[in-house]
């Protein structure tokens, strides 16, 4: 459904209980039609999505018919009746996507920079859905990514645990490989008879295949042109008895078998398409990790520890040195293999043409990515080698652009109440006292009880009180309770936003909500090394004051 | 900082606690407000608590310069007898005559002691005891009235009492006893702030000194009950920063000891509070005592 029409046979309605006109609805990814079935009806309509500016449907499990309502940027409302709910499913579908189409809005300058993911059918129906369920997400939504400041990718990127919860049911894991050496069963042997049997199972076939490739790149040559899979594995199974075989003289007689006949040396020798695929390995190692890695490391080419393959522990060299297979070789091999995983699948494993094949498949696809790989990898060697060569301290400074954020202290906007409240509390009436004759102890004292003895015999003054006085101090403590509500920003565990008016204090959580998400998205863009990135982070900042 | 846990009063019997500043350095120099006019206020308003429940109690305790003393129990029977003065009911005479031998008391026990650098009353003797009368109370049977302290004070804060007075204001909290605070002196007073911001009571500095009996009314007579639904005064911003113990500045930075935590300015050898002394410095700060710096809560 990438491009292309839909049509549905509709009835438009301007309002719910309106019986509606009945016609054609076209759904295009930029507009949508609305043709009337009869001719001389005026309820025509040809609209861009751009105009688009929401969608409800109804609920398929309600008794409702299945209808979709348009919302125009102008608030005109558009109701679509369908015949079917699995029409309204596939109109869903394109409007979702039509929508989401046009609210990616056109991007600043570097558009090329932008990492181009086209999200799923699947994902732009659970951000739709994401969008209508939480309105705060929506708001956020709307005024950035609408606006253009923000792409949808960027916005959803932060946001993937919310999306991703479907997902995990669809990537399958791949069951691994036995990492029992299959490819070493040993035959059952026959004492009566001399005869020596082996049973190849296509799993075995197809661990051998994977182990030594220019055993499969044999098979896939010599079968069924040149000789049947029976001599093929015979001739092989052959090789593997020699190479079993405890004899001093394995390897002579080994020599001798692979002159006779030409099939046979190619499973005595060692595997050269094995040892290319090493030294490619080799080179493809990064040189942060190990800058000694070489070609003298590959594996099939070590010095081992001497241990052959048939047990013996002789470390007599003879010509036919490589006819020889050691332990290690074969221990490594196998568990590249059973780490690399199969990339056939179970039902692949019928007989063993199919695996041949299969594996030759699969192989040709990595080998043509492993080409164009290669040349690039010895380029970004080059340039990592040297990079890592650099010496930190004497560099220049890397001139990566800085775009500052004003960042102001908050001890600012909190201490200046204290200093002032401070302040004001000093300015009282009892400040600077005109210094009075410093009295001695004794005349404080005795001005004290002299005072005590006035009161005694004259009474409290009268009135206590005068009324000018009172209203003063009534007014000034009812003006501190009621200034103190606002200006404090701590009462005793009442917190601040709760004593705001209902829509004040939704605004200000909405400039924090939206401050927090330009924030995330400035932070997440440096070091700055594309223009795009650079100007993106401008436009926070500039959005962000 | 922690929240005063909150406690259900059932009703608004209250015990109010008085403790009144009666330091004579203080009151001799304060020139707005006479220690004559003082008084009368101050027992009209307590008049005025007596009246307002009949269950209600109050308790004075005079901090003077050198002591501190019961002057007046409501709930005594001593205070209902007493000279029958024409100009005032028993009540304030009694109070008043139990003034004086006070006053004249601490003027014997001053004799005695050296005087101290910043004429401070014993805010924390009084403290403690007003603490310790309501311990008694709540210990009295299930039935006692809701005590709570109301600092009548002038004089500046004493220093060398800065570790009592946080003990007092701590068992305060622990005992869930609001410490009002009513503050009549020059600059405001870091205890008194402190002391009612833990506490969780109210701290006023009056501007009107001549109206300070509407301003014990207003604030003050308020019952533990009422204060959920009233609202009181609160000051703007608490002074949390430290007074260092040398010279009485407010500092940010300085030198604690790990001991007694007493505060200083400048690098000492000895704690002159607790008298611990500071081992030798090994850089540049000493080890036995740390840099810290105490930030208002915001």
């Amino acid at each position: 459904m990438a491009s292309g029409q839909v049509s549905k046979r509709v009835k438009f309605k301007s309002s719910v209980k309106d019986p509606g006109t009945p016609g054609r609805l076209f759904l295009t990814l930029e507009r949508l039609m609305f043709k009337p079935n009869s001719p001389n009806s005026a309820t025509k309509l040809n609209m861009e999505f751009r105009f688009v500016k929401n969608h409800k449907y109804t609920k398929e499990g309600s008794n409702k018919a299945p209808m979709l309502n348009l919302t125009s940027s102008q608030g005109v409302s558009y109701i679509f009746e369908f015949e079917s709910y699995d029409d309204l499913h596939v109109c869903k579908e394109c409007v979702g996507k039509a929508l989401s189409k046009t609210g990616e809005t056109p991007k600043p300058i570097d558009t090329s920079e932008v990492p181009s993911e086209q999200p799923s059918t699947e994902e732009l129906l659970l951000r739709m859905n994401m969008l209508r369920e939480n309105g705060e997400l929506q708001k956020l939504h709307m005024r950035f990514v609408s606006d253009g400041i923000l792409t949808e990718a960027e916005f959803w990127a932060t946001r993937k645990k919310l999306l991703g919860g479907n997902f995990s049911k669809k990537s399958k894991q791949r069951t691994g490989l036995k990492s029992f050496v299959l490819s070493d069963t040993k035959p059952s042997t026959d004492g009566r008879t001399n005869k020596v049997t082996f049973t190849l199972t296509p799993e075995i076939v197809r661990e051998v295949f994977a182990e030594k490739p220019a055993v499969h790149q044999a098979y896939l040559n010599l079968v069924p042109r040149k000789m049947s899979e029976r001599d093929f594995w015979s001739k092989y199974c052959r090789a593997e008895y020699l190479h079993h075989a405890k004899n001093a003289n394995a390897g002579a007689a080994a020599a001798a078998e692979a002159a006779e006949d030409e099939e046979l040396a190619l499973f005595l020798k060692p595997d050269d398409i094995l040892a290319s695929e090493t030294r490619r390995k080799i080179r493809c190692v990064d040189p942060t990790l190990d800058m000694e890695a070489d070609e003298g490391d590959d594996y099939t080419h070590l010095p081992d520890h001497g241990i052959v393959r048939d047990g013996s522990k002789e470390i007599t060299e003879s010509q036919h040195e490589h006819y020889r297979r050691t332990l290690s070789q074969e221990l490594n091999r196998h568990a590249a293999v059973v780490l690399q995983g199969t990339p056939i699948d179970e039902e692949q494993l019928k007989d063993t043409q199919t695996v041949a094949e299969a594996l030759k498949l699969s192989k040709q696809g990595e080998n043509a990515s492993n080409e164009e790989t290669d040349m690039n990898t010895n380029q970004d060697r080059l340039s990592r080698i040297s990079k890592m060569i650099e010496i930190d301290d004497l560099q220049a400074s890397s001139d990566l652009p800085l775009a500052p954020l004003s960042i102001k202290d908050p001890r600012d906007y909190f201490d200046s109440q204290q200093a002032t409240a401070l302040k004001n509390s000093r300015d009282t009436s009892i400040g600077n006292d005109p210094v009075k004759r410093i009295l001695s102890t004794e005349e404080s004292y005795a001005s004290l009880r002299d005072s005590i003895s006035h009161v005694k015999t004259t009474g409290l003054i009268n009135p206590i009180i005068t009324p000018e006085a009172a209203v003063k101090v009534l007014s000034v403590l009812t003006h501190n309770i009621s200034s103190t509500k606002y200006d404090i920003g701590k009462n005793h565990g009442l917190s601040f936003l709760d004593t705001l008016p209902n829509t004040s204090k939704e605004e200000l959580l909405y400039h924090w909500t939206s401050l927090q998400e330009l924030l995330r998205h400035y932070w997440s863009s440096y070091p700055i090394t594309t223009a795009y990135l650079y100007t993106k982070v401008n436009v926070v900042i500039l959005l962000s004051e | 900082m922690t929240s005063v846990p909150s406690k259900l009063y059932s009703d608004d019997v209250s015990l109010v606690v008085v403790l009144l500043d009666t330091n004579p350095f203080f009151w001799t120099a304060s020139s707005s407000l006479p220690f004559s006019q003082f008084l009368s206020h101050v027992m009209a308003f307590v008049n005025s608590i007596l009246l307002l429940n009949q269950l209600n109690q109050v308790v004075v305790i005079a901090s003077g310069y050198n002591t501190c003393d019961y002057i007046y129990d409501s709930s005594s029977d001593a205070s209902q007898l007493g000279l029958e003065n024409g100009k005032m009911p028993s009540l304030y005479s009694n109070l008043l005559q139990k003034l004086e031998d006070f006053m004249i008391k601490d003027e014997k026990l001053g004799k005695e002691q050296s005087q101290r650098a910043i004429k401070s009353s014993l805010l924390s003797g009084s403290m403690s005891m007003a603490l310790c009368y309501i311990q008694r109370v709540f210990r009295s049977g299930p039935f006692h009235p809701q005590p709570r302290i109301l600092c009548l004070q002038g004089s500046p804060d004493g220093p060398e009492q800065y570790v009592a007075v946080m003990n007092a204001i701590f068992s305060a909290q622990r005992s869930m006893v609001p410490i009002d605070s009513c503050y009549v002196g020059a600059h405001n007073s870091a205890f008194l702030q402190q002391a009612s911001y833990i506490t969780g009571g109210v701290y006023v500095k009056p501007q009107h000194l001549d109206g300070l009996f509407q301003y014990l009314t207003t604030v003050f007579a308020t019952d533990l009950h009422s204060r959920s639904f009233i609202q009181l005064p609160r000051p703007a911003g608490v002074d949390f920063r430290a007074s260092c113990f040398c010279h009485k500045t407010t500092i940010d930075m300085g030198y604690i000891c790990s001991v007694c935590l007493s505060i200083f300015c400048n690098h000492h050898k000895k704690c002159s509070t607790c008298g611990s002394v500071f081992g030798q410095a090994q850089s540049d700060t000493s080890s036995a005592s740390d840099l810290k710096r105490k930030a208002p809560e915001t």
